[in-house]
């Protein structure tokens, strides 16, 4: 178990977007949080990797606590040891958030730097092996409006990738791809959990969600409302609202 | 007519020496601070920020020409004595920083919240998101205010006469009336007008050299 998710809240104000939120994601496995829009995911993750902070419950991430309730409140990690989990969550953004004034590779390489402290030579290494096994070794001196979107997405992918996470989130990343370049970002992630990367994704993609997954959670309201290993869970149509779902 | 001319050109010269001085201290001192003063301005510290607007609304609000006045005559007053050339270029530079302050205030804020949120999730600290992510893309919105307002700096430098410092259009001046002759004036416009003409094309090699992504 690589990230643990217990009794997660989160209100913005008076309204409540997470509401007792508890899951688990293994390494190798890879998990779509699928919903209607307003059900709470992009909160979820954005709790996840650290841009919100939730009001209570607690994340567990590869061995260390991001948060946890203690003494009726909720606890954070400080900011150094906040700075190592973060490095084990690797994003991508839905619009990719690539830096527009540096390159492909500057891009790629300015986290492990600075961040890692790897020399230059090495990030670079790192950062070119990546982009090697998906594909845009030529693309190193390319700005990011020089790139479709579909590359744009797999520079994202690299940048995550070179700072060694070892859970991949990836929020809609079929949203702003044309179809046919859908089944190319399923193999990259179903390439990436193979090699024992555990991926959670957010989409509202069906079909996407029934390629790639290998576990699925369907969010409503800010609640869990089923999970299930993926055959079962596109095999029971049993709950209504789930269905009424998938045929939109 | 030439050889007129010619007679002026010392003191003309020793005027845009003066003007230059004015000029180039007080751009590579209020950018910098221009910069802080949107930062403190943007700050989430309540105090600072409203602190920050006041001073901006003092140096925008009131004439520069004034704030000169008061930096060079007024504060001997309460003991603190500056010579003419150090007071006209605080006067100056907190004028001019108030005006970058704004320019710097509206390109941070049109940066996507994205790109914060991609450089705090990859770790990069506030500073080097700022410096590294969030500043040179700042540059490059707002280059083209930061040319206009060069050069209204270029014509604004002849404000420091008030405190009797010889700059360009004092020398044009003084030969004017003693000459009764529109002759130095023209003089100084040509000059003022080669000194912006520079400085567009300065401007324009930047903005061309940040044009390499979009």
């Amino acid at each position: 178990m690589v990230l643990k998710v217990d009794w997660l809240n989160k209100s913005f104000g008076k309204k409540r977007i997470l509401k007792d939120i508890s899951f688990e994601l293994n390494t190798g496995e890879i998990l779509t949080i699928i919903g209607p829009s307003g059900a709470g995911k992009t909160t979820l993750l954005r709790c996840i990797n650290g841009l919100e902070k939730s009001d209570r419950g607690t994340i567990f991430i590869d061995n260390a606590y991001l948060c946890r309730d203690y003494n009726d409140k909720n606890i954070y990690a400080r900011s150094r040891e906040m700075k190592e989990i973060r490095q084990k969550i690797g994003m991508v953004f839905q619009n990719y958030n690539l830096f527009p004034h540096m390159t492909v590779m500057e891009n790629i390489i300015e986290a492990p730097i600075h961040v890692l402290g790897l020399s230059r030579d090495e990030a670079v290494n790192r950062a070119y092996e990546l982009l090697e096994s998906l594909g845009l070794e030529d693309k190193t001196d390319s700005y990011p409006f020089q790139l479709s979107g579909g590359q744009k997405q797999r520079v994202a992918i690299a940048r995550a990738l070179c700072l060694n996470p070892k859970i991949l989130c990836l929020d809609e990343p079929t949203s702003a791809l044309d179809p046919e370049l859908r089944g190319g970002i399923a193999s990259i992630i179903e390439n990436l959990a193979s090699k024992g990367m555990a991926i959670l994704i957010i989409t509202h993609d069906m079909d996407f969600a029934k390629r790639v997954a290998t576990r699925v959670i369907f969010m409503e309201d800010g609640r869990i409302i089923k999970e299930g290993e993926k055959e079962e869970f596109f095999n029971s149509f049993k709950d209504d609202r789930i269905r009424k779902f998938m045929v939109l | 007519m030439l050889s007129y001319i010619l007679t002026l050109l010392p003191s003309i010269l020793e005027g845009l020496v003066m003007t230059l001085k004015v000029f180039f201290v007080t751009l590579v001192l209020s950018i910098p601070l221009g910069v802080i003063v949107s930062i403190f301005r943007l700050s989430r510290f309540k105090p600072l920020s409203k602190i920050t607007e006041l001073y901006i609304w003092v140096m925008r609000g009131s004439p520069l020409m004034l704030q000169i006045v008061f930096i060079f005559f007024g504060l001997p007053i309460v003991g603190i004595a500056f010579d003419r050339f150090t007071a006209v270029i605080i006067a100056f530079v907190l004028n001019y920083a108030a005006y970058f302050g704004e320019i710097f205030r509206g390109g941070i804020e049109s940066i996507d919240r994205g790109q914060y949120e991609a450089a705090k999730v990859l770790g990069l600290s506030p500073y080097r998101t700022f410096m590294r992510i969030i500043l040179p893309q700042v540059i490059k919105i707002v280059l083209p205010s930061i040319s206009n307002e060069v050069i209204t700096l270029v014509k604004d430098t002849s404000l420091v006469y008030i405190v009797g410092l010889g700059e360009l259009l004092r020398a044009g001046k003084i030969a004017s009336i003693r000459d009764v002759s529109l002759v130095p004036l023209v003089l100084v416009t040509v000059a003022y007008l080669l000194l912006t003409a520079i400085f567009t094309v300065a401007f324009n090699k930047i903005e061309k050299r940040y044009s390499y992504y979009e």
